[in-house]
């Protein structure tokens, strides 16, 4: 098989929760993952040469000097016919993929709901708690133009937008999640692996796990722990939970819980924090309230590891800033812009987590490699979207280390 | 919504996201026509992988070879019903283009102008 020559949408796990994609549907599918790759590699560089040969151009005629902001380029490029034509093109690929997705749950969801409410009641592995309310910035927008967000539902109790979260990923990622959708939480193991080989934590938790495509994993790897995966969305959790269940993975509990009060677990609980592509869509007030406590529920010696794509830094080129915020812009991700504009290391040292215990490491999505060829390599033709992903992260410092530090 | 009430999962699949819809054109119904070319094109993919599938299914099963299907010769009367089917799916796709090369022929007032001309006359 090439290199860059995306699976088919049949090389996805059925695991039992797995809606059943028709011969048609999965074809669809398959016509999304391609064009996805197209859009972002045969023709991305469309962008690039529009800025250079014209907008640039035209932007330094007008104001005599090259443009200080990534909105400054944005304001140019939405004025120009090709990037225009590529946002379209763009926008109606994740719409597409939407409509797609819940065709194909919509017209089985009463077997979906009916095999979810099952699972669940024999698991025990689902706790939904209706006096948590939907926060602002899940509620703002349908995030990722998913009709119904991470929450929302066609009747009482059912899965729709976790299993339409599930159907679909594939061909948003082009393929490049693994056939479960867990190549990020399979890369987080990868690297806990190779950094401690012999620790073997108790308590993990998952903050806004969603279905727990990436917390399932790490239960997986680390079958003595209890992973507890935290979602505000019931929606996603009742999918998530008789999935995890559906697999037979039994260390894991979806719990439905906001990170910003986590007050029912005792303060060091837990050894290990994690969030996998969750922070960029909070909220400026939202994410610091998150982080004090996930730093108050760490243990001394344990871990926070965030999986994001990278921050925007002053050596990132202006330009791959702005094709990395068409999401913020263009499909429902009004977070991402600002979050991937933070200095996530002073973020978290203001939440507790002082910077010489902090790291950034880069890790990429474990997949097999038999099915799966890699996420294409060129970052930069692939904005925002390639399975390659920076760890923000850092060891919580034991007791009276951190004097020693100071 | 009743529980024996079959969900109508046509009309919810389309359902809009939350959230307002950037106008990527100055003109939205290029916008519009953005939306049906493209699912068209997917759909057109489908198809393609449809049949690529039943071949396949029929080569497997030995009801004809794929070799066969490449190496295909339509005769002269199937070469003339297949030449006027294309010229006719031709003629279904570019309808907008010839009947505006008609109208500037054809040189049609507006339609207000015969609305108001049959109000009076």
């Amino acid at each position: 098989m090439a290199k860059d020559l995306p699976p088919p949408y049949t090389a996805m796990s059925r695991h039992p929760m797995m809606p059943r994609a028709s011969h048609d549907e999965a074809a669809r599918f398959n016509f999304l993952t391609h064009f996805n790759r197209y859009l972002s590699g045969n023709i991305g560089a469309g962008n690039r040469l529009a800025y250079e040969k014209r907008v640039l151009p035209a932007f330094r005629a007008e104001h005599g000097r090259d443009p200080e902001h990534r909105y400054e380029i944005r304001d140019a490029m939405n004025r120009d016919e090709w990037h225009r034509m590529w946002s379209a093109l763009k926008r109606n690929s994740m719409e597409m993929r939407q409509h797609f997705g819940r065709q194909v749950v919509l017209r089985q969801l009463d077997e979906l709901d009916a095999m979810a409410r099952q699972f669940n009641e024999h698991s025990g592995q689902l706790e939904l708690d209706p006096a948590i309310e939907q926060p602002p910035y899940q509620t703002a927008v349908d995030i990722h133009c998913q009709p119904g967000g991470y929450h929302g539902g066609e009747r009482p109790d059912d899965v729709t937008v976790g299993a339409n979260y599930d159907v679909g990923l594939f061909a948003t990622t082009g393929g490049a999640l693994g056939g479960l959708n867990d190549g990020g939480g399979q890369a987080v193991v990868g690297w806990v692996k190779a950094e401690r080989p012999d620790w073997a934590p108790k308590r993990i938790l998952d903050i806004g796990c969603t279905i727990g495509h990436n917390a399932v994993p790490i239960a997986q790897a680390f079958p003595d722990a209890e992973v507890i995966a935290i979602d505000t969305a019931a929606a996603s959790l009742r999918y998530g939970a008789a999935r995890a269940a559906a697999m037979g993975v039994k260390n894991i509990r979806f719990v439905q819980a906001s990170g910003e009060d986590l007050s029912r677990w005792a303060d060091g609980h837990f050894d290990w924090v994690q969030t996998t592509m969750f922070l960029h869509e909070l909220s400026a007030k939202s994410m610091p309230r998150i982080l004090a406590e996930a730093h108050r529920v760490l243990a001394p010696g344990g871990l926070i590891l965030h999986i994001e794509q990278p921050q925007y830094s002053d050596e990132m080129p202006l330009f791959e800033q702005f094709m990395r915020d068409w999401d913020a812009f263009n499909n429902n991700e009004p977070f991402w812009s600002a979050m991937h504009g933070q200095d996530l290391k002073q973020v978290m040292a203001d939440a507790g987590f002082p910077s010489e215990c902090q790291f950034v490491a880069g890790v990429r999505a474990v997949v097999d490699p038999e099915i799966f060829p890699p996420s294409p390599d060129a970052g930069e033709e692939d904005y925002g979207r390639a399975a390659i992903w920076n760890a923000y992260g850092a060891w919580k410092p034991l007791a009276g280390e951190q004097q020693v530090a100071a | 919504m009743s529980a024996d009430e079959p969900l109508d999962w046509v009309a919810l699949s389309g359902k809009r996201a939350k959230g307002k819809r950037p106008d990527f054109f100055e003109n939205t119904a290029l916008d519009r026509l953005y939306s049906t070319v493209f699912a068209l094109a997917a759909e057109v993919s489908a198809l393609r992988e449809r049949q690529d599938t039943i071949e396949r299914l029929l080569d497997a099963k030995g009801a004809l070879s794929r070799e066969d299907i490449e190496a295909y010769v339509p005769d002269r009367a199937a070469g003339e019903e297949r030449g006027l089917a294309t010229q006719a799916y031709i003629a279904r796709i570019m309808r907008g283009f010839q009947q505006e090369v008609e109208a500037m022929e054809a040189h049609d007032p507006p339609i207000m102008d015969l609305v108001e001309l049959l109000s009076r006359e």
